[in-house]
């Protein structure tokens, strides 16, 4: 189940990047938050999926799956939300700024080098 | 311990603090007059070592710099450093008291003039005084930096900045080199210590590193010094005031890299290849410098190639020293010695007449208002004490008797001569071709000679082409130049007043491992001495040297032989150009501001980098003994959030992506629930949907964007390249996975979850106890977060527009 959870990643990170390498700002957007599901399945799989318990000592269970990750992982979940909405929020405020969602034609003044 | 030799050394330093201060507040006295007392205190104040020098031998005092680095500024005088330093102090003095009557102190700004030149003459004090390599590459550079500034002291003139550029991009060149030469050194002896290196010389001859250190302190002295093929800088920095070119051109800087070439003989001169490079660039340098003088119409620019060639001529008769040390002893047979004796007595006599003829041609531009040998002419009755200058300091330099250049072109002539009799590194036979080139070198040096004198002061006065109305200098600026000429004749006639002051002591410290302990060398120049093959050479010389002059028309053409565009001056601005070009090509071509094209090298590389290495370095395996199995619901879940994917590589609709991404969140969240991860499931739930809701109402309700996306146009290479990331982080995670190098730590959180800190939920355990640091951060994070689409939202900048 591990490669077919490594290889779920991969395909979360291959469309991530796919979209990020687009020109549309929401296609990036979306992007960068299929990357980090894929992110955090990686964390999920690389720690082993070993059937066990949820990580609650009131089971009483003789093994658990192992907390760390999964600690890890729900932090990493919610600076990607922060980081996200603030992505969001950006691209929209630009493309009211810019009349754009074309990175292409966001280049800045001619001036520019 | 800080001694007064120290001092003496960074005085000009201290004293440049103080020239814009006298030049604002006492503006009715010239500010050089202040500056004047400086090298003059200084030179009385080196002179007096001249007896410990050659009773002695050399006085140091050490000042600890840097002492963990072995950095310490250590003065150290011999009669190396004393030659040096009087000619700085002493020459310094008499230009300084030059400019005083060449610089106007209405029309410019002295107070700068007079810093950078006290900062030169303080920089090449230390080069010449200072014992530690570090220290001494300290002061070099300053003298390349206060030579840049003083060649573009009128830098309102575009050739001024392009001489000062050209000048300092080559001298900082060689100086870098030469670092390098000195890090060598310091790793093959331990020691930054110049005289240390000396006494540790048969170890580093052998070593491999001896070879590279030697060529890269040579290409330091060589750009320095202005060696072939680096001494285009040379001409073009004629466009300093005179008494720079006198001072820094002639006399001083360009002699730092002679000093460096004298100062480490002992270090290199074991091996054959420092005798054949540094006499070999010496004499193509002389050839070349003198055969590129004749051509020139600029006076300066004649005394600039007169100058390198005259450089190159010290500089082979330094090479040619150095086969003295393959012989043991100071003694009668070992003829080699005497090459050193005429580099030496050749630095001096060049300071002095190229020092006057320098002032010379300044005091013909002052009064002429032009330095075009084309517009001058029959200014002998009108100028006469210049001409006689004039005449004393070329025939100096064309090495006719009774001046001191005489002298040291017969003893350069002898070493010549003498150097095809070593018997070593093939210098018997192709040797021979020294003599050759130095002779037919000195016509071309007799030719430019008489053409500074005569094309100058004979013939017709052309006043038309004159701006102002030629009369002779005031005696002030006059004063200088009739200085150096006497000290011309002086040693024409007494040459012997040097040997045993100067001379002698600075060969000890050239050749010193060739005397005994309280031994000296015996130098004797004699006026006259005997009529042997080099009187028979220089009398060759004159004969040549009248003919091709007086039938200059007729072989003019040989210069047409090498045009312009074959120099080396052409292929500097060919390659300053082309480099500026091709960078500016190399960069448009990758930062070409498309944010896409960046990530294509950013994901190309991780991916590229990542499958390398994995597999160069065999890191890739896969165990699949310890694996979960594979349930139905995870193959549906896959499938699931195979096909999300794909909707939101390939849709049109900005809502099917939106949703798109809300299918592959929902579906992680259900993995989560699979793999017993309950908080994470109910927090990816709850973020997921507010994500997709912002997205919703950000790109969906909010704006008046069309609700289609421009079709996405498949490329190839995005394919590629993302396929190549998903390839990398799929193998990664598998052979991750494969490969447990120890235990997992978490068995202490299932020990201690609820032993320690009281809970019975292990992941908000760790969360809030165990790593609450982490949580206390990343609630920052979305404090940060909000605060910022709060600013974005509500903020508008007035004015913005015009940002």
């Amino acid at each position: 189940m591990e490669i077919l959870m490594s290889v779920a990643a991969g395909i979360l990170f291959m469309g991530g990047t796919y979209l990020v390498l687009s020109k549309n700002i929401i296609r990036i957007i979306i992007g960068t938050s299929v990357i980090s599901h894929g992110a955090h399945i990686l964390l999920l799989t690389m720690a082993g999926l070993k059937t066990g318990a949820p990580p609650l000592l009131g089971l009483e269970a003789s093994s658990y799956t192992d907390p760390l990750p999964q600690a890890l992982i729900l932090t990493a979940i919610v600076i990607s939300f922060g980081v996200t909405s603030f992505f969001i929020v950006l691209g929209y405020r630009a493309y009211k700024e810019n009349g754009t969602d074309n990175t292409e034609n966001m280049r800045g003044t001619d001036s520019y080098d | 311990m800080f001694t007064a030799l120290h001092l003496a050394i960074i005085a000009p330093f201290l004293a440049a603090v103080f020239v814009p201060l006298l030049y604002k507040k006492i503006p009715s006295i010239h500010t050089g007059w202040f500056v004047l007392i400086v090298p003059a205190i200084l030179f009385v104040y080196f002179l007096q070592y001249i007896p410990t020098t050659s009773e002695e031998g050399a006085v140091s005092a050490v000042f600890p710099w840097i002492p963990s680095l072995g950095i310490h500024f250590r003065a150290y005088v011999d009669g190396l450093g004393l030659l040096f330093t009087l000619l700085i102090t002493g020459i310094g003095a008499l230009v300084v008291l030059y400019s005083i009557y060449y610089l106007s102190k209405k029309r410019e700004s002295l107070h700068t003039f007079y810093t950078f030149l006290l900062m030169f003459m303080g920089a090449m004090l230390g080069v010449v005084l200072s014992d530690n390599m570090i220290v001494l590459y300290l002061f070099w550079e300053v003298t390349s930096v206060s030579s840049f500034l003083l060649i573009s002291y009128w830098y309102e003139r575009e050739k001024s900045l392009y001489g000062a550029l050209k000048s300092m991009l080559i001298t900082v060149l060689g100086g870098f080199s030469m670092l390098v030469g000195f890090v060598l050194l310091y790793s093959i002896t331990g020691t930054f210590s110049i005289q240390e290196t000396i006494a540790a010389t048969s170890e580093t001859a052998s070593h491999n590193l001896f070879l590279p250190a030697m060529l890269a302190i040579l290409l330091g002295a060589f750009t320095k010094s202005a060696q072939f093929p680096f001494h285009i800088w040379l001409p073009d920095a004629m466009e300093a005031p005179t008494p720079v070119s006198a001072y820094l051109h002639s006399a001083t800087m360009v002699k730092a890299g002679i000093y460096l070439i004298a100062r480490l003989t002992p270090v290199f001169a074991v091996s054959g290849e420092w005798l054949w490079i540094v006499a070999g660039f010496g004499i193509t340098t002389l050839f070349w410098g003198s055969f590129s003088a004749v051509r020139q119409t600029d006076l300066k620019g004649i005394l600039a190639y007169s100058t390198v060639s005259q450089l190159g001529m010290i500089i082979s008769m330094l090479g040619v020293g150095a086969a003295a040390l393959h012989f043991d002893g100071a003694n009668g047979n070992n003829v080699f010695i005497g090459a050193t004796t005429a580099a030496l007595f050749h630095l001096f006599n060049h300071a002095t007449f190229k020092g006057s003829l320098f002032m010379m041609v300044g005091i013909v531009d002052h009064e002429t208002g032009t330095r075009d040998i084309r517009n001058l002419g029959g200014l002998m009755t009108i100028m006469p004490i210049t001409f006689t200058i004039a005449a004393i300091g070329s025939f100096s330099m064309a090495g006719l008797p009774p001046f001191n250049g005489f002298l040291s072109k017969e003893l350069f002539f002898t070493s010549m001569v003498n150097i095809t009799e070593f018997q070593q590194f093939n210098m018997d036979t192709i040797g021979m071709v020294f003599p050759a080139v130095a002779w037919i070198a000195s016509v071309f040096t007799f030719i430019y000679s008489m053409i500074v004198v005569f094309k100058t002061f004979t013939g017709p006065l052309q006043k038309e082409k004159l701006d102002t109305k030629p009369h002779e200098a005031p005696f002030g600026m006059l004063l200088a130049p009739i200085v150096l000429v006497s000290l011309v004749i002086v040693i024409g006639f007494f040459p012997n007043v040097l040997s045993y002051t100067i001379i002698a002591p600075a060969m000890a410290s050239i050749l010193s491992p060739l005397l005994e302990q309280g031994q000296q060398f015996e130098v004797d120049i004699y006026f006259w001495h005997g009529f042997g093959t080099p009187l028979k050479m220089t009398i060759g010389v004159v004969i040549a040297g009248i003919l091709l002059y007086l039938g200059m028309k007729k072989w003019k053409g040989v210069y047409r032989l090498f045009p312009e565009k074959l120099s080396f001056n052409n292929l500097y601005d060919q390659t300053l150009d082309k480099g500026e070009v091709l960078s500016q090509k190399i960069m448009g071509a990758h930062m070409n501001g498309f944010i896409r094209n960046y990530l294509v090298y950013i994901f190309a590389f991780i991916a590229a980098f990542l499958l390398i290495t994995m597999f160069y370095k065999g890191a890739f395996t896969i165990d699949v003994s310890d694996t979960a199995p594979i349930t139905i619901y995870e193959s549906i879940l896959f499938l699931v959030l195979f096909a999300a994917v794909g909707v939101m590589m390939f849709t049109t609709s900005r809502l099917t992506m939106i949703i798109g991404l809300g299918v592959a969140g929902y579906t992680v969240a259900m993995f989560f629930v699979i793999f017993r991860a309950p908080d994470l499931a109910l927090t990816q739930l709850i973020i997921e949907t507010v994500s997709v809701a912002l997205f919703l109402l950000c790109f969906y309700h909010l704006p008046q964007i069309a609700k289609n996306l421009e079709p996405i146009r498949f490329k190839a290479v995005n394919f590629i390249i993302s396929a190549a990331v998903g390839i990398t982080v799929t193998l990664i995670g598998i052979s991750a996975g494969s490969s447990r190098m120890f235990e997992s730590i978490s068995g202490f959180f299932k020990d201690y979850s609820y032993k320690e800190a009281g809970g019975r939920n292990m992941v908000n355990v760790i969360l809030v106890d165990f790593r609450g640091f982490d949580t206390m951060l990343e609630i920052l994070v979305l404090g940060i977060a909000a605060a910022g689409i709060f600013t974005m939202i509500r903020l508008r900048l007035a004015g913005r527009d015009e940002l």
